[in-house]
């Protein structure tokens, strides 16, 4: 059974069609990237998949439960987390509260579980230990990316999902984050990935979709879409 | 004209009562500001559930003297006035949030919307009591309970016990805001849905459920505040909250819209200006004072003091 | 049910304008030819108030001191007070254009503040309006102090003076009249336009090159100097002012008739001032329950009935989460 299910998703973004017939499926312990230009709907599904946007047709389904109808608090509650586009940190608080805010569906566990996950995540990002206390609003683009990846992993998700983790990071930065998000998943967390850049993205997948104008285009093992020449033309740069 | 000794003689004391009068303001400028933070809403209905608590007080006052239950001394009756006041108004807060606020929030509505509903209310209120109680003011025999020979000297200042009870009792009410605000789980989720409501429900925090339960804290401080100005000024009448409200909406704005230490701080220095303005210019004016600072705040310094603690326009 | 009424629609404003002329000869007595007159005066400032709120979408909260400035500069000009008996003709521009000036005046500091901000400055400046009339009366009396003026003259017109109620009646009916006819006017030429833009998105009114200062300052002076009028016939037909004939309760009452009339509607506002003005003097008895029955209804309305009882869609717009500050971004 897939850890997330969408089946023939349509959904809207104002009066704007988004989402048109779109499913997907990630199996438990997978990295799958979810590619587009541009208004391809990637935003829309990541925010359908946390009900932040509701379908008008066809369900969600996570670990077998159906979500779609859920509030966006239950469905993060069972185990989905988020590293927003533009990384949105509660700036007006520290780093520490931010990883704090990470763990609040788990806020009742024991301090020395959450304790663990402290140090998971010092030991991903050790700047980000460096500026505990600091605000989180002060903090260079780089360094909130690191926040936010760990405050997402606070909550010790089933499935993280990823909004374009490069946006706005200098190339050398992304590689970083793209081999941490690779560690993460060898640790054990299933990931889906929205991104812009198909080239790291894809090289980290194990399988990737392809959205356009709120369609799903192709769908493939990440090596057969890296070698599909329609994708390399499209989305990769490449003039042949 | 007051010579310049008699303005050094009488300060220290309108300082006092200023200050008094301040944390009261206080109080019910941190119902505002964290309304105002987690819906920018202005609850136009504020200060008259800080008047109804100032009434319960007063109901509860006269049953506790008719009845004898317990001795009539500050130690027993005030705490149980304010816990009085307080879970009235608490609900009377949640009540206000769901009914009138929240059908129009979950629409959409226009911020004109909530707005007029919240005139409603406030009407609605007022003439509630008025019906109710009836349109005299109400008496609360203050020196019933704080005999007037309850004063001490301090620094040649005569001050009295009630005013440093009402004083200590506010400042305490809102430290243990503040311990709640940045300490407990709870105060974080006001904060952060306050500044992204979208992110605070992807951290699991029940939105809905925050905004109720931030109603319902603010419009408890609110009655506290009723309480404790019922005291102070020993009457109470069912206008009494359209005036305080909008006063400590001045202090929240001048203290910087959504920030809650703001909202405290503004309190103070609202009811010292407004103390100080009143013995040396024109007490007509009163209640123009606050009025007037508050042009001038949206004027020249909109932020407020402290700044206001509102989501960023441009999010990094 | 628009369509059924389309062929009677045109018939229907020759048909109201009629019956308003005819009222003076169907009234049945004195009292209702009174309240009618007040209905009247009602449904003017309520216009003005329209232009502020219905058509630039600007909650202003204070209405309530323009009419009041209005109506004691009539007093200023035409009564024992200061001695002058100034002829109606000239005293009803001046209380108009003083009024529209002070409607700039107060509108100035707005310009730059949200909606809630908006209503709470301008029901302070109504505030203070109020405190200053009770006031100035020490060390010189200008405003006469809570006793306010008394013995105002009734409109002159070279050397007539109005004395029956029937006239008036008409007076109002005239300034009343023109209000509406200056309304459609405004609503649909491009200030029109251009307020419709401010009240839908600010932001985006400005960015199509509208300038929204100048547009809403105009609102603000138009709507004053509707209510200056109002304030000037108050003052000759009551021949006296008050104080507390400029409470903040006035404001309320002029923009509920505002909003259940439908906010922007001509004929919504004109019904909301004759229900809000003749409702209390048929439940005379129940005058105690009155502002009661009143706050649920705004708060009731607001759920149900956002566009105002003639509405049909009860759709109120989107809110804009990023309309959160006091101050608009620059």
């Amino acid at each position: 059974m897939p850890l997330l299910r969408l089946d023939n998703i349509m959904a809207y973004y104002g009066p704007v069609r988004a989402l048109n017939d779109v499913s997907i499926s990630i199996d438990a312990g997978e990295i799958v990237c979810l590619l587009g230009g541009n208004a391809s709907g990637k935003s829309t599904t990541m925010k359908t998949i946390l009900g932040m946007v509701r379908a008008t047709a066809g369900s969600v389904q996570f670990a077998g439960e159906r979500i779609d109808r859920l509030p966006t608090q239950s469905i993060v509650a069972r185990g989905i987390s988020l590293v927003p586009e533009a990384r949105r940190l509660f700036g007006r608080m520290t780093v520490r509260e931010n990883l704090m805010m990470g763990a609040f569906s788990r806020r009742h566990e024991s301090t020395a579980d959450l304790d663990a996950d402290y140090r998971r995540v010092f030991a991903l990002f050790p700047r980000v230990q460096e500026r505990l206390d600091q605000y989180a609003g002060t903090l260079s683009g780089g360094e909130q990316q690191m926040v936010a990846i760990g405050r997402a992993l606070m909550a010790r998700p089933k499935l993280l999902l990823m909004d374009e983790p490069s946006m706005g990071l200098a190339p050398v930065f992304v590689d970083q984050v793209f081999d941490i998000i690779r560690s993460i998943n060898q640790q054990g967390t299933t990931i889906l990935v929205v991104e812009q850049n198909a080239a790291v993205a894809l090289g980290i997948a194990h399988r990737g979709y392809v959205l356009q104008s709120g369609r799903i285009v192709g769908a493939d093992s990440a090596g057969a879409l890296l070698a599909s020449d329609e994708i390399r033309r499209a989305y990769l740069g490449d003039e042949d | 004209m007051l010579s310049f000794s008699d303005i050094l003689a009488i300060l220290p004391q309108q300082l006092v009562f200023g200050l008094t009068l301040g944390t009261a303001y206080g109080l019910i400028a941190i119902g505002y500001t964290m309304v105002y933070g987690v819906l920018f809403m202005i609850n136009f209905a504020h200060g008259d559930v800080f008047m109804i608590g100032a009434y319960v007080g007063w109901a509860l006052l006269g049953v506790l003297f008719a009845s004898h239950i317990v001795p009539m001394h500050p130690l027993f009756v005030l705490p149980i006035l304010l816990i009085a006041a307080m879970v009235v108004t608490g609900l009377l807060g949640l009540l206000l949030e769901r009914l009138a606020y929240r059908p129009l929030y979950q629409r959409g509505a226009t911020r004109l919307g909530p707005l007029i509903s919240a005139v409603g209310a406030s009407i609605f209120l007022q003439n509630a009591v008025m019906l109710i109680f009836g349109a005299r003011e109400k008496v609360y025999m203050t020196y019933a309970i704080f005999p007037r020979t309850w004063r001490f000297n301090l620094g040649g200042i005569s001050i009295s016990v009630l005013v440093v009870v009402i004083g200590s009792i506010a400042v305490a009410m809102m430290l243990g805001l503040n311990q709640l605000v940045q300490r407990t789980w709870l105060g974080r989720s006001i904060r952060a849905v306050a500044e992204d409501r979208e992110m605070a429900a992807v951290m699991g925090i029940d939105v809905w459920r925050v905004v109720a339960l931030t109603f319902c804290i603010g419009s408890a401080l609110g009655g506290a505040a009723g309480v404790l100005i019922g005291f102070y000024y020993t009457q109470v009448d069912f206008y009494m909250g359209y005036s305080a409200g909008l006063k400590a909406f001045t202090a929240a704005v001048l203290g910087g819209i959504g920030n809650v230490r703001g909202a405290m701080l503004g309190g103070l220095i609202l009811g010292v200006v407004e103390s100080l303005a009143v013995t040396f210019i024109n007490p007509a004016f009163k209640d123009a004072i606050a009025f007037v600072v508050l042009i001038l705040v949206l004027t020249f310094r909109p932020g407020g003091l402290l700044g206001e603690a509102l989501p960023d326009w441009k999010r990094v | 049910m628009r369509g059924l009424l389309a062929p009677w629609r045109r018939l229907a404003v020759p048909a109201a304008v009629a019956a308003a002329l005819a009222i003076p000869a169907i009234a049945p007595n004195a009292y209702v030819m009174g309240v009618i007159t007040r209905i009247c005066l009602y449904a003017l400032l309520a216009l003005g108030l329209n232009v502020v709120v219905g058509f630039a979408g600007l909650l202003d909260l204070g209405y309530v001191a323009f009419f009041g400035i209005g109506s004691y500069v009539y007093a200023f000009f035409s009564s024992p007070h200061f001695g002058l008996h100034w002829p109606f003709l000239v005293v009803l521009p001046i209380c108009v254009g003083v009024t529209a000036i002070f409607g700039i005046l107060i509108g100035a500091p707005t310009l730059r503040l949200r909606g809630d901000y908006l209503a709470i400055v301008t029901l302070g400046f109504g505030e203070i309006t109020y405190i200053l009339l009770i006031n100035l009366d020490r060390p010189i009396d200008i405003t006469g102090g809570p006793s306010g003026i008394i013995t105002i003259d009734p409109p002159s017109f070279f050397g007539f003076a109005l004395r029956d109620n029937w006239q008036y009646y008409y007076l109002i009916l005239l300034l009343m009249g023109a209000a509406v006819l200056m309304s459609r006017r405004l609503r649909d030429s491009r200030i029109g336009w251009a307020w419709q833009a401010i009240r839908e998105d600010e932001l985006a009114a400005q960015a199509m090159g509208i300038n929204t200062t100048v547009a809403k300052l105009q609102a603000f002076a138009i709507g004053a100097a509707f209510a200056g009028a109002g304030g000037a016939f108050l003052a000759s037909w009551q021949r006296s002012v008050f104080p507390d004939n400029f409470l903040f309760t006035e404001s309320v009452n002029i923009l509920a008739m505002v909003i259940i009339g439908g906010v922007g509607s001509l004929p919504g506002v004109i019904l909301g001032a004759t229900l809000i003005v003749a409702l209390p003097e048929v439940f005379r008895d129940f005058a105690l329950y009155r502002m009661l029955a009143f706050g649920l209804l705004l708060m009731v309305l607001m759920i149900f009935r956002p566009g105002g009882l003639l509405s049909f869609t009860g759709a109120p717009e989107e809110a804009d989460p990023t309309e959160s500050a006091p101050v608009q971004a620059e």
